[in-house]
């Protein structure tokens, strides 16, 4: 997105004026002149990126779609924790977003400010988007202000949670490089619900596998603020005790309440661990845009929907996918993808006069990879509850019967599919 | 001149944005069934890799395959899961889908 100095000096006078002129200057800091019905989606994820697409594709490129992603490029957060391991690179799972140009998508990369329900318009620094109807795929933030010692900088810094796919992926990947052999890695894993149940679980397996092969006398220790293991329990235990014996120490009930950058020790309730690498998850919430958009529910971390159009039960047109939703579903890249299908199909119904499908029926399946070649997996079905007003996990679904080398190319064919999916 | 004529031809064959072909008389409850197949087996069924293309596939196949997924008669690593979820009707609704799908 690009606008000349004239353009800007207009923009800003547009801003400085809302307040005394709202109309006027409002209809001039339009960024993108609406024509016919729009679709603003703010955030290019698995969710968001799914919706641009699929709502072009299904409207017969009918509805004008204009995506709102801060970043410039895509990296996937499935598959991430294998960049610990050196399977793979960062570079391995990162995309970008020409494959979309072919839909027609007005991509915009840029950071919204604010968003206003009533106006209908999202706001960034330089203008604002107006829309018929916005979608919300905001992903994650997280509660820093819920462990004692830990905030942004140093999350970014030293506490690393190399939970969004990126540059803290890689910088853990090289904590790990400078752990000495015989040192401990600590791994905090906050309550449920949060991004991707398996993730954690995943990780140490990772992070076990690099250290098997290159530091063989050092530990993982897991410290889950969770009763159990929250997902694939059996299959990662006996990953554990067998490809990686007496390297993976699991303690359950153990959130961790506060870090010490310094000493590298987090306190939980009953002790202090002192780690040569940290790596800390902290509890989560819906991204911020979710807050701008006044669509958090009461208890100030997801947002609740109607699960046949995805719209928020706040406010009207305004629809919300993927993680940031308040769901018996598991937050991940397939879940959002599959949410993002059922919002695209409704939202084009609604905003054709019709009647949006009643009986959505989506899928989830999630692989893990427990060492460099093998995966272990859960899939299920989940269909909508008219009772419940809520979707429902169907009959049959389930884990792995144990963990297969067959399994772990599965999971490379999945990410390279549903990327294709999402992206082009 | 000559741009011009290339827009217009590019158009009319419908090359410029990508139509998914014969929308309009494609049941949506069976399109929005099947969209979720697409992580493993691609968009309207159209695989990047290791999976079975679906699009295109002949109904008899594909209705007997998810038969036999939901019945353990075929074994499999994750379809047998998926099968249990989808009644027989809806195996029927997916596979007219995919086979309307070019390959």
């Amino acid at each position: 997105m690009s606008i000349n100095r004239r353009d800007f000096l207009k923009l800003s006078a547009a801003g400085i004026a809302i307040g005394a002129f709202p109309s006027i200057a409002f209809a001039k800091s339009e960024l993108l002149k609406k024509k016919g019905q729009r679709v603003v989606i703010v955030g290019g994820g698995f969710g968001g990126a799914t919706a641009a697409k699929y709502i072009r594709m299904w409207s017969e490129n009918k509805i004008e779609v204009v995506l709102v992603e801060r970043n410039k490029q895509f990296v996937s957060c499935p598959m991430s924790n294998t960049v610990l391991s050196g399977k793979r690179t960062i570079k391995d799972l990162t995309r970008n977003y020409d494959g979309l140009k072919k839909y027609g998508i007005k991509q915009i990369q840029g950071e919204v400010t604010g968003i206003d329900p009533e106006k209908q318009a999202v706001m960034l620094a330089n203008g604002h988007l107006s829309y018929d109807r916005l979608i919300v795929a905001p992903g994650v933030d997280f509660m820093f202000e819920q462990i004692e010692g830990l905030n942004a900088k140093v999350a970014d810094e030293s506490i690393l949670h190399a939970w969004k796919a990126g540059a803290q992926t890689v910088a853990l990947r090289k904590q790990l490089e400078s752990m000495p052999d015989g040192g401990v890695f600590a791994l905090s894993i906050p309550k449920a619900p949060y991004r991707c149940p398996p993730g954690p679980y995943e990780r140490a397996c990772q992070v076990a596998h690099y250290l098997k092969n290159n530091k063989p006398k050092s530990k993982v220790l897991i410290l889950d603020a969770n009763p159990d293991i929250t997902s694939k329990k059996g299959l990662f235990t006996a990953a554990w005790n067998e490809l990686y014996p007496n390297m993976v120490e699991y303690r359950p009930n153990a959130a961790v309440l506060k870090v010490d950058v310094a000493s590298k020790t987090a306190k939980t309730e009953f002790e202090d661990i002192k780690a040569d690498v940290l790596n800390v998850i902290p509890p989560m919430k819906a991204g911020a845009v979710a807050s701008m958009a006044g669509v958090v529910g009461a208890d100030g971390r997801w947002c609740a929907v109607d699960f046949l159009t995805y719209e928020s039960k706040v406010h009207k047109n305004i629809h919300i996918i993927g993680d940031a939703i308040a769901a018996a579903l598991p937050k991940s890249g397939h879940m959002a993808t599959s949410q993002a299908k059922v919002c695209a199909a409704a939202v084009i119904e609604l905003m054709q006069g019709q009647a949006p499908e009643q009986n959505p029926t989506i899928v989830n399946t999630c692989y893990s990879m427990v060492s460099d070649i093998e995966s272990v997996h859960v899939a299920n079905v989940f269909r909508f509850n008219v009772e419940k007003q809520a979707m429902v996990s169907a009959e049959g679904g389930g884990v792995s019967a144990k963990r297969s080398e067959m399994e772990g190319a599965m999971a490379d064919y999945w990410l390279e599919n549903i990327l294709n999916d999402v992206l082009t | 001149m000559i741009k011009k004529y290339l827009f217009v031809i590019t158009c009319a064959l419908g090359l410029a944005l990508p139509a998914v072909q014969a929308q309009a008389e494609v049941d949506k409850h069976a399109r929005n069934l099947a969209a979720s197949c697409a992580a493993c087996h691609g968009t309207n069924g159209h695989s990047a890799g290791g999976t079975p293309v679906l699009a295109g596939m002949d109904k008899a196949l594909f209705i007997g395959s998810m038969k036999d997924f939901k019945s353990g008669a075929r074994p499999a690593t994750v379809m047998h899961q998926h099968a249990k979820g989808y009644t027989d009707d809806e195996f029927s609704l997916l596979a007219d889908f995919f086979a309307a799908q070019k390959r």
